[in-house]
Parts: C-alpha cells; sequence; structure tokens
C-alpha cells in the first residue's frame, strides 16, 4: 500500500511555513535540553532572552544590530544557493570586504560623509566580491568544489588579514592588532544620535544605519533573484543545468556572478562593523557572523522575506543570550553557538524529519473537508 | 526433453498510476536462448528487473527450477543461479576485472588464498567462453564490448545458469555484435540459459528458439523462432493503435532548410551513436524519423539542436554551414536564427519544474522583449501573454502562477510546445510530441503542427509512435543503429514496412 | 651538535603536531571513499578533546576518557549518517551543523560544569597520556646517529603519535587488501553496482561512519589528553580542515594523506622557527604566510594545477533506488 501523496496537494503555507516551525521548535527544545543538562532552567533562560532583546530600548537596539550583520551574511548565503551553490565563505568574504570599507573610507574622509559611505559601500561590494571570484572561477572551470576552496578562503583570509593588521594598516601607537581610527566625521550615525537629533536621550548601542542599508539589501536582492534576467538565469542553472543550457544560459557565467553577488553581500557586513560600530578593523571582526548566515538563511528558506525574520530571530538568541550569560554565570555564550548549531541541524540537514507525516496530515485533513 | 528454468505466472507491477506488468505469464525452458521482444515501454525491462530482485512484484509468483521462490533482492536472484547484463554497466570505472567481479563474493576477509582460487576459476571460464580478458586491466581502459565481456563473466563467476541481457548490442559495434552472439551460443552449448530483451528482429532470428512478446505491459505472443518470421513478430510487437488520422492537406513543399551531411554523432560516454547521416529537410514539410529509442535519435536532435558537439559531418541551415567538427551555434544564436527545439526528455531538458508556468513560458527567450527590457522582467506583459497562450493551448489549469511540477505530463507538454509554437520558428525541431499526453491533447498538438506545416515552416518529428509518425509525416526516415534505413513517402506505406525497418530488417 | 638537536627538535615537533591531522584524515578516508562528505572532521574532533578530557577527569584514567571520546564521536558520526544516509538530507549542511554545535557544545558545557571560560580541570598526570620512553632509550642515547635518532626522535612521544603512524600501514592494509575495503571503495565509487551485487549500501556506510567515528575520536583525545592537560575552547583550532586538506591534497590515499600530514605538521613547526628569517631578495617572510601554506597549496591542487584530485565518485549523492 502506498502511502506517498500527490505533492501538488500540498499548500505553500505546510512547507514554508508549518515544516520549518516544527523544526524550529524541535530545535528550540533540544536547546532548552543543553540548558537544562549545563544546571540551568530553560523556562528562566527564556524569559532572560526575551527581557534582553526587547524589554528595554537599547537591548532591542542590539538585538536590531546584529540582526543588521545577519541579513548581509544569511542574504550572502542565500544567493549562491539559488544557483546550488555552498558558500561557506562568508567569514572571509565579509573580512575582506571590511578592508575593502576601511581602505576607501580612509583614504577619502575629506568627502562629505554621505559621499564617503557611498563608497565605501561600493569597496566592501568589490573586495567581498573579488575575494569570491576564485573559488567562483576555480568551480565554474575546473569543477573544484566551492565548499572546500571557500573554506581555505576564509583561513587564508584570516591569516592574510592578521599580516596587514600587525604589519602593514596597524595602528602604529599601539600593540593590538587593529588600525588607526576612522575620523568621526565619517561614522555611520547611530540610534543614540539620531535620538539627539530630535532630543531624546538614550543610552549608546551599536544599531547604526547600516540596519537601513540591511533593509535596502533584502529589497535588493529580492528583485535581482526574481526579478531580473540575472536571477532567473542563476535560478535555472541552480534548479537543472542541462535545461538551463538548452535554453542557451551559460552555467559558467552564472556561477561566477552568483558567487560574486554573495561575497560583495558578505562585505557588506564590513559596513556595519567598521563605519558603523567599531571605526576601525579588529581582527576576527567577522566573529562567526559568517556561519550564522548560513543558518538564517537555511531557517528562511532562501528567501529575504524569510532572511529577515530568521535574522532578527538570531538577532533576538544574540542580544538574549548576552543577557543570560551575564545574569546565569554556567551559560557562556558558546550556548548560544551550540543553539545555533541545532537551528541549522533541524532546518537544515534534518529538515524532511517530520516532513512526510506533516505533509500527509494536512492534506488528508483537506481531504476530509472537501469530502464533506 | 525441454524443462522450465524460469517461470513466472501473472507478474503484475505498477508505479503509481502506470501499470508496467500486467498479468505476465512467461516460461523460459533450460538450455534454450529465449528472446523477448517489444517496443518501448512494453515493460520488459521492469519484468526483468522483478526477475533480478531489483523490484518486487506487486502480486504473482515466480519459481525457479519449479521450486517457488521469493526474489527480495539481487541476493535473492544470484543466488538462485540468475546473472544479468544491465543495459547501463554496473562496473566500477577504476576497479580492475578482477576486482569487480569478486565484489560481493570475496570468500574471505582478508585477500589471499580465494583471491588465487578466483584468478584461477575466472582464467579457466575466460578459456571455457573464449572470453579472452586480463584479469588485472582496468575497466576504464576497457572497450564497451569488452566491458560487456566482465559483466557476463561476473554472472559466469557468480554460478549464474539463467544470464538475462538486456538490449546488449545497443553499444556495440557490428564486429562485437559477432563476438557476443559467439560469446552466447558457446554458452548454451554448455547448458545456460539465456533470456535476450531486445527490440532487433534480426537478433531473435539469428539468435534465439523461443520468442516472447510484450507490448504495453502485457505479454501478447508467444511462438517458436522457427516456426515464425520477421513480418509476423513485427505485427505482433507493432499491434494496432487507435489513434485517429489526421485530415491533411498535400504539401507544399518549398527550398530546403536544413541540410544535414555526413553527420556523426557520439554519447557521453564515447560511443558512435549517429553513423553518417545525411538528410534534407524541405520548408513546408513535416519530415518524421521513426525509430525505437536509442538508435540515435537523441544525439541527433541534440546535435541539430546545438547541444552536443558533432565528430565529423555538417549540418546547414539556410545554406549557411552551422555545425561541423570546429564549430557549432549555441542554442541562443540557433534561436535567433528561427530555430526552435523541443526535446524528447521535457522534463529534463526542456522545463525547470520548479519554475512557475510563465517562466517556463519564456525559458530560453526570456531576455527578448517585450519580456524584458535592460535585464529587468515586465511581469505584467510576460504574465498576461502567459495566460493568453495558456488558453490558446488549452493547458490546464490556465493560472501562469502556478509551479509547473503541479501540471500534468501532457500539459507541460503544451507549456514547453506553445512557448516554441509561438515564436514561429522557421524551423521546428520535435522529439516524443505526445508522450504521457492524453488523447485529446494529442489531437489539439497534431493539428498545431499541420498549421505550422501549413504555413511553410520546416519540422522534423521524432517518435517512437508509429501511428503519430504515419498520421503526420509527409515523408518518413526510420533511424536503427544509428543510420537512417530508409526513407519513404507517406503516401501508401505500412505499419507494417515501418515496423520492419525500426527492428533492423531491410 | 647544535644542528642535531635542533633537527632532533625540528622532526619531533613536526611528528607531534601531524598525529591529530593523521588521525583526522585517515577518519575522513574512510567516509569520504563510501560516498558520505565529511567536512565534520573539525567538530568531532572538538567533541572528543572535550570528551576525553572530562572522561578522564571523572573517571581518573586516560583510558575511560579515550573510551568517553570514541561514544562521542561514533555518535556524531551516526548522526551525520542517519541525516544524510537515511534521510538523505544535505551532507554539507549536516556538517557545518556538527562543527557549530560542537564549537558551542564542548566549551558552554565546560563553562557551565567546571567554571572557568571553558577550560576543563587540568589532569594529572595519572589521569593523562604521557610521554613514552622507548626501552634502552637512555643507554642508546650516544650511538652516533642511530642512536641519537633512537632516543631524541624516535623515544619520548605520547601513545598517540606511535599509534597514529601504526595505523596508517593498517588503514592501508584494510582499504586495500580486504574485502571490506574492496566494497567500501565500490560504495564510494558507483554504488550501483555494489546493490545489483547484493550488498546493502546504507550498511557499508554506516560501518565506514562507525569507524570514522572511532579514528577521530584519537585525534581529539590526543589533544586534551596527552599533548594538553585539559580541553579548552576551540582547542581544535581548524585542524579538522586541515585534515580535509590533507586528504585531498593526499588524494584520498592512506600514504599520500600522510605526507600530506607530515608537510603541512613541518610548515607548522617551521612556522616558530621562521618566523624573522630572511629569504634572499624577497625579505622577511610573514609568519603568516607560513600558517597559510596548507590551505593555498590545498587551492592550487583543487584547482587542477598540481596533477588531478579526483574524488571518489559518488560522493555526495544520497544512494536511491528507484529508476
Amino acid at each position: 500500500m502506498s502511502t506517498a501523496i500527490d505533492k501538488s496537494k500540498v499548500p505553500w503555507w505546510v512547507s514554508n511555513l508549518i515544516v520549518p516551525f516544527v523544526n524550529l521548535i524541535l530545535a528550540l527544545f533540544v536547546s532548552a535540553l543543553f540548558i537544562f543538562v549545563a544546571g540551568e532552567n530553560p523556562i528562566q533562560a527564556v524569559n532572560l532572552i526575551i527581557y534582553g532583546s526587547f524589554g528595554y530600548i537599547e537591548g532591542f537596539a542590539y538585538t536590531l544590530y546584529y540582526t543588521t550583520n545577519f541579513v548581509f551574511t544569511g542574504l550572502a548565503f542565500a544567493v549562491a544557493f539559488h544557483c546550488r551553490l555552498f558558500n561557506i565563505g562568508g567569514e572571509g568574504q565579509a573580512y575582506i570586504g571590511g578592508l575593502g570599507v576601511f581602505l576607501i573610507a580612509i583614504n577619502v574622509s575629506f568627502l562629505p560623509a554621505p559621499l564617503v559611505w557611498l563608497l565605501a559601500i561600493g569597496g566592501a561590494v568589490v573586495f567581498g566580491a573579488l575575494w569570491a571570484f576564485i573559488p567562483a572561477y576555480l568551480q565554474a572551470k575546473r569543477g573544484s568544489h566551492v565548499v572546500i576552496t571557500t573554506i581555505m578562503f576564509n583561513f587564508i583570509a584570516s591569516s592574510l588579514m592578521i599580516f596587514l593588521l600587525v604589519d602593514v594598516i596597524r595602528d602604529t601607537n599601539q600593540m593590538a592588532p587593529h588600525t588607526v581610527k576612522l575620523p568621526k566625521e565619517i561614522w555611520l550615525p547611530t540610534l543614540k544620535d539620531f535620538a539627539g537629533f530630535f532630543g531624546i536621550k538614550m543610552r549608546y548601542s551599536p544599531l547604526n544605519l547600516s540596519f537601513l542599508f540591511a533593509i535596502a539589501a533584502s529589497f535588493f536582492v529580492w528583485f535581482l533573484v526574481w526579478k531580473t534576467k540575472w536571477g532567473y538565469e542563476m535560478r535555472a542553472v541552480g534548479h537543472n543545468t542541462q535545461a538551463a543550457i538548452y535554453a542557451g544560459i551559460s552555467p559558467y557565467k552564472n556561477i561566477i556572478i552568483a558567487m560574486m553577488i554573495s561575497g560583495g553581500l558578505a562585505g557588506l557586513l564590513g559596513v556595519n562593523e567598521i563605519l558603523g560600530v567599531n571605526h576601525k578593523i579588529q581582527a576576527g571582526f567577522p566573529a562567526g557572523y559568517g556561519f550564522t548566515g548560513i543558518a538564517v538563511a537555511l531557517m528562511g528558506r532562501n528567501h529575504p522575506i524569510g532572511i529577515f525574520p530568521a535574522a532578527f530571530l538570531f538577532g533576538i538568541l544574540y542580544q538574549g543570550g548576552s543577557e543570560v550569560t551575564f545574569d546565569m554565570p554556567n551559560i557562556s555564550r558558546y550556548m548560544f553557538v551550540a543553539v545555533q548549531g541545532v537551528i541549522i541541524l533541524f532546518s537544515g540537514a534534518l529538515e524532511n524529519l517530520f516532513r512526510p507525516q506533516i505533509e500527509s496530515f494536512f492534506v488528508n485533513r483537506l481531504n476530509r473537508k472537501q469530502e464533506a | 526433453m525441454v524443462s522450465p528454468i524460469l517461470e513466472l505466472t501473472n507478474i503484475n507491477k505498477s508505479f503509481g498510476h502506470v501499470q508496467a506488468n500486467k498479468n505476465i505469464n512467461l516460461i523460459i525452458n533450460k538450455g534454450t536462448i529465449h528472446g523477448i521482444i517489444g517496443e518501448n515501454g512494453a515493460g520488459k525491462s521492469t519484468l526483468m528487473s522483478i526477475v533480478y530482485g531489483l523490484y518486487q512484484a506487486d502480486s504473482g509468483k515466480i519459481r525457479v527450477n519449479e521450486k517457488e521462490i521469493k526474489l527480495k533482492s539481487p541476493r535473492d536472484s544470484i543466488e538462485s543461479g540468475i546473472g544479468m547484463v544491465h543495459q547501463h554497466f554496473m562496473l566500477v570505472e577504476n576497479f580492475t576485472v578482477l576486482e569487480n567481479i569478486i565484489l560481493g563474493f570475496e570468500g574471505e576477509l582478508v585477500f589471499g588464498k580465494n583471491l588465487e582460487k578466483a584468478k584461477n576459476e575466472l582464467k579457466n571460464l575466460c578459456d571455457t567462453y573464449k572470453l579472452n580478458i586480463d584479469l588485472d586491466s582496468i575497466i576504464s581502459d576497457l572497450s564497451v564490448g569488452f566491458r560487456q565481456r566482465v559483466e557476463i563473466l561476473k554472472s559466469l563467476y557468480r554460478g549464474a545458469e539463467i544470464f538475462i541481457l538486456d538490449e546488449p548490442t545497443g553499444v556495440l559495434t557490428p564486429q562485437e555484435v559477432d563476438e557476443l552472439f559467439k560469446i552466447l551460443r558457446s554458452l548454451k552449448e554448455e547448458g545456460k540459459t539465456i533470456v535476450l530483451i531486445t527490440h532487433k528482429l534480426n537478433e531473435i532470428m539469428d539468435l534465439t528458439s523461443e520468442v516472447s512478446v510484450m507490448r504495453q505491459g502485457e505479454m501478447v505472443g508467444h511462438t517458436k523462432t522457427e516456426t515464425t518470421n520477421k513480418e509476423k513478430l513485427a505485427e505482433m510487437m507493432v499491434g494496432r493503435n487507435v489513434l485517429l488520422r489526421i485530415n491533411k492537406s498535400e504539401a507544399k513543399k518549398g527550398d530546403i532548410i536544413f541540410s544535414v551531411k555526413n553527420l556523426t554523432v557520439k554519447d557521453d560516454l564515447d560511443v558512435t551513436r549517429v553513423k553518417n547521416v545525411s538528410l534534407d529537410i524541405h520548408a513546408g514539410e513535416i519530415l518524421g524519423l521513426a525509430g525505437v529509442t536509442g538508435n540515435g535519435q537523441t544525439e541527433f536532435l541534440e546535435a541539430l539542436s546545438g547541444i552536443r558537439k558533432v565528430e565529423s559531418g555538417e549540418i546547414h541551415l539556410h545554406g549557411e554551414k552551422i555545425a561541423d567538427q570546429k564549430t557549432y551555434l549555441d542554442p541562443r544564436n540557433l534561436k535567433e536564427k528561427g530555430l526552435a527545439h523541443i526535446p524528447e526528455d521535457r522534463q529534463r531538458m526542456g522545463l525547470i519544474t520548479d519554475f512557475k508556468a510563465y517562466e517556463n513560458l519564456i525559458f530560453g527567450y526570456h531576455d527578448q522583449e517585450p519580456y524584458s527590457k535592460s535585464s529587468i522582467f515586465n511581469e505584467k506583459e510576460i504574465i498576461s501573454y502567459s495566460q493568453r497562450v495558456m488558453e490558446e493551448y488549452d493547458v490546464r489549469p490556465t493560472s501562469p502562477q502556478l509551479i509547473t511540477s503541479n501540471f500534468s505530463g501532457g500539459n507541460q507538454q503544451k507549456i514547453i510546445l506553445s512557448r516554441e509554437l509561438n515564436e514561429n520558428p522557421k524551423i521546428l525541431l520535435i522529439g516524443q510530441p505526445t508522450r504521457g499526453v492524453d488523447i485529446g491533447a494529442i489531437e489539439f498538438i497534431h493539428q498545431r503542427l499541420i498549421d505550422m506545416r501549413n504555413k511553410g515552416t520546416a519540422i522534423l518529428l521524432v517518435s517512437v509512435e508509429l501511428d503519430e509518425v504515419i498520421s503526420l509525416s509527409d515523408r518518413i526516415a526510420v533511424m536503427f543503429d544509428g543510420n537512417i534505413v530508409g526513407e519513404k513517402i507517406n503516401k501508401d506505406v505500412t505499419d507494417r514496412e515501418l515496423g520492419l525497418l525500426m527492428a533492423g530488417v531491410a | 651538535m647544535e644542528s642535531f638537536a635542533d633537527l632532533a627538535s625540528l622532526l619531533n615537533s613536526t611528528f607531534r603536531i601531524s598525529t591529530p591531522l593523521v588521525f583526522a584524515a585517515m577518519a575522513g578516508l574512510f567516509a569520504e571513499r563510501s560516498g558520505v562528505i565529511d567536512f565534520g572532521l573539525e567538530g568531532k574532533m572538538l567533541a572528543a578533546a572535550f570528551a576525553a578530557a572530562v572522561g578522564s577527569y571523572y573517571f581518573g584514567s586516560a583510558w575511560l576518557g579515550l573510551l568517553l571520546a570514541i561514544i562521542a564521536c561514533v555518535s556524531l558520526s551516526m548522526l551525520h549518517g542517519f541525516a544524510s544516509v537515511t534521510h538523505k538530507g544535505d551532507q554539507v549542511v549536516s556538517c557545518v551543523a556538527i562543527n557549530i554545535l560542537m564549537i558551542g557544545l564542548t566549551t558552554a558545557l565546560a563553562a557551565a560544569w567546571f567554571g572557568q571560560a571553558g577550560l576543563t580541570p587540568t589532569l594529572t598526570d595519572e589521569q593523562r597520556f604521557l610521554e613514552i620512553t622507548l626501552p634502552f632509550a637512555d643507554s642508546l642515547r650516544d650511538v652516533p646517529v642511530i642512536g641519537f635518532l633512537y632516543s631524541d626522535v624516535l623515544s619520548g612521544h605520547y601513545i598517540f603519535v606511535y599509534l597514529a603512524y601504526i595505523s596508517v600501514p593498517i588503514v592501508y592494509w584494510i582499504v586495500f587488501k580486504t574485502s571490506f575495503g574492496l566494497r567500501l571503495r565500490a560504495v564510494g565509487e558507483n554504488p550501483s553496482a555494489v546493490d545489483t551485487a547484493g550488498i546493502n549500501v546504507f550498511s557499508m556506510r554506516y560501518k565506514a561512519l562507525m569507524i570514522n567515528g572511532v579514528l577521530i575520536a584519537f585525534a581529539g583525545a590526543h589533544l586534551s589528553t596527552a599533548v594538553n592537560a585539559n580541553f579548552f575552547r576551540e582547542m581544535s583550532a581548524g585542524r579538522g580542515y586541515l585534515a580535509l586538506a590533507a586528504l585531498i591534497f593526499g588524494k584520498w590515499h592512506p600514504k599520500t594523506a600522510l605526507i600530506a600530514c607530515l608537510l603541512f605538521g613541518f610548515t607548522d613547526a617551521m612556522q616558530i622557527r621562521l618566523q624573522g628569517a630572511e629569504l634572499p631578495a624577497i625579505g622577511k617572510i610573514p609568519v603568516q604566510l607560513i600558517q597559510a601554506l596548507p590551505y593555498i597549496l590545498t587551492v592550487v591542487l583543487l584547482a587542477g594545477f598540481v596533477g588531478k584530485a579526483v574524488a571518489p565518485r559518488a560522493i555526495g549523492q544520497p544512494y536511491i533506488k528507484e529508476r
């Protein structure tokens, strides 16, 4: 007796909302288990997370600051994924993108700030894209697996940047590996600045204008992937390379374009961190955002409309998580890295774990409704 | 004194809605070469996969050596003495012959004595059957003919008494075919039983002593080879399909638009599939290319549409050379020159099933106005175009926003058709246009093709459905084993004549 | 004798540093040869390091710690197998998930159970593996060349170092001289051929993953119960990826993978010595360049410039029986 259901009868909201939701719940349940094993109360942890990320204005601002980064890296992974490419190199591309931001900004700092920002964004995108170019080329031309090459390039980026930060562009006035600070005039305005403009007093939070850039980037990706010829061709190559060739679409060209756009988006992380928060390049500033971006993209089903909420969720986890680590000495911030891993596991690797049961449940319910 | 070695009783097997085997009864006698003949989709391969334990029948019984057994996996079949030489060889490319043969039957954990024993046994087998294989050669270095011998040797080593060969000669050169036949005959002399699945009547008449005919999932006939002939078999194989014949006027043949000269094309495994074919197609005519799948039509179409490169020979379009050994145009350029291609395997090539219907309706034309302007899609225009076209071609449901995988096979075909036909191509290459399409849609598609031909389009129609070819074509050519074996004006040609040509009988 | 002492020190470091790479590469070899991608070596090594350190502490025995590490890694490999082989999920995503999960969980639990920012308690000498002095090492020291090699280079390593290098010929023997190895390689090249020979493809892959788990556990245990006396956060420091690079560089063959591991270990050992050194015309070699060298070499290899690295043909594709 066949239990296969007619796939076409499954409503889109079941596959795209219910199943991911169930996966998320499973992940959070396992996470709660971890917190319990670590000796703390999961319920209390949840309360702290909610308080830390929503409970006060600056906390919420921090949440949105993290969200900004996750949007950039999530979009980056998603764009490449549409061409069926696993870009694990977001960390490295973000790092090098940051280099671009800094180099441009420090050299054109005499220009009016908005112009500097525009040029710096260009720098981020170009540098990030270039760092993704070689793995892209090797995949397209020589079939080298992009997953391995991008991981390698992460390490190479790390070594390169340390070298530059220690020997070449270091702030020579002190020993730590970071650059000089950018002049205050070209810093991106933060929420505090913005509020101050309206006479509202606030404490500092790193939320800055980049958040709006992230929203713009989301629109850009949505438009590019679904409303332009480039996105269309990328998706065709990603779904069915044979058919794409039949239609005269070049897989080679599209692999490279997809990866470069992906790298460019990852590079934008540098705009947030360098132009908006630290105002200098600090060693290791990508700090795992690149990898979290993978989780964000997978949870958000690689569509900006899903990525934004997923990025927000991770923002909550990060900010709320730091509240938890503050109040619960037994929980270190690494617990939230683990939570991230569990989410990737259930949203990505095990995403079909309960899919057949959920889908047939809903299809049967719909059938019964129709018969009634 | 013949005794049955393999008996199948009332075997049924369905895949979803498709019933591949319907109430099959078959008796294979020991020590005979038994042929199973039928066209595409007749169900031969499915049946043999059941015998080899790769699939399980939905119902029915299998008896080997008069004992009823359940064949739940290849292991069971192998232990019952059944060996199979598949169409696509089950060999590990970078292993040696020896390693491939002993895989799964090593007899010991650490290679040692048994390996030596195996080597000796294999050498003896090779000598007995004159297989002439070097056990230490690597598979990737062997020719297709030799790889097939390795498969036969594999079955011998595993103690097979029954050898099933699934379309074994499709990939062989004529000399290799002769060699294979010699080997099969010597197997028979040693008392082995051979089941030969084929669509080539010559092989049946040359090798077999008994033959069973399958058609559309059923066993329709069973005779002794000596009491039948090719004509009778062809008739059984092809049968009488009840499809309406289209009324069409005389073709108004124009100039030669498409000209193929001495075309030779190889497939992905480097086997020559199109052998020195020359063909002309005129404006305003439908040239039907008949033949069983696997005789080179696929590669032929792919070469003509710019997807596959040409080994030798030339292709001319509008008098201009578009392809030869060194150059070929890509599909986009060909589109600009007025060539449209509706591929045989629509799901693999003609569509992106995950795309929405309207996205597929502009597939390959997506960067042309009015669909897109400076690379940005004019969605309103595309959707209204799609709506129009879907209504015109009666694609159901008429929703441009629906994801293509949700349409039935026939409607997917109509989507591709409407896309290509709407461009008013000067020449249309079309493969298996009505595969998996219901009757009503078939009529509709056929009428459209006639309309285009009347308007002056040159059409190359490749189809395994004889009735379709006869119904639509002005001229018919038959492709067998990579060659054009017959070209006839479609006036009084019969099913049987074509069936014979399709089965390789001159 | 100065230069000899330097050489000995360099060789010692090379062997010691390469050890976890060798174990990890061998682990990866089994998985990948059977057709399952294993980018999760990093996460598993970390898990093993944590489990070994914790186990040694609680049970008072380094061997029991090793056992705990083996249990941890085999479980993770089974999880990976469950996701990729049985559920046919994406193998790369599964590996990324395991890596991130382990980076987080190991440090989080260490911090929760032992307090100090991700360190496990320091193990006493009884609770860890100590350097082993080979018999007669002291007395042979003065014998010219051979004695020196024996007592200063060969002797005095942790048990894992010896085990690592012994494991390579054993792995070679298993993969190339047994029927298990033949089937393993066949599954990674053409699973259909194996299926039609009547062998269960899934079961072969799970067995390969089990061996994978055991081997990588040794790598992690070496880090936390031999070389160091505890676990500290992210202590695998990219070795899992380096081992993967070595495996690819070594074309999935134990002998060449070993050479690649030694090469990478050597560059790491040299890195400290080369700091400040100058090459004619080029000037000072940045230490980061040497650190990045293994990764750059891998990319060069993957680009096909130094021969072709041909992966097992069926790698990364879930085996689906339908036609």
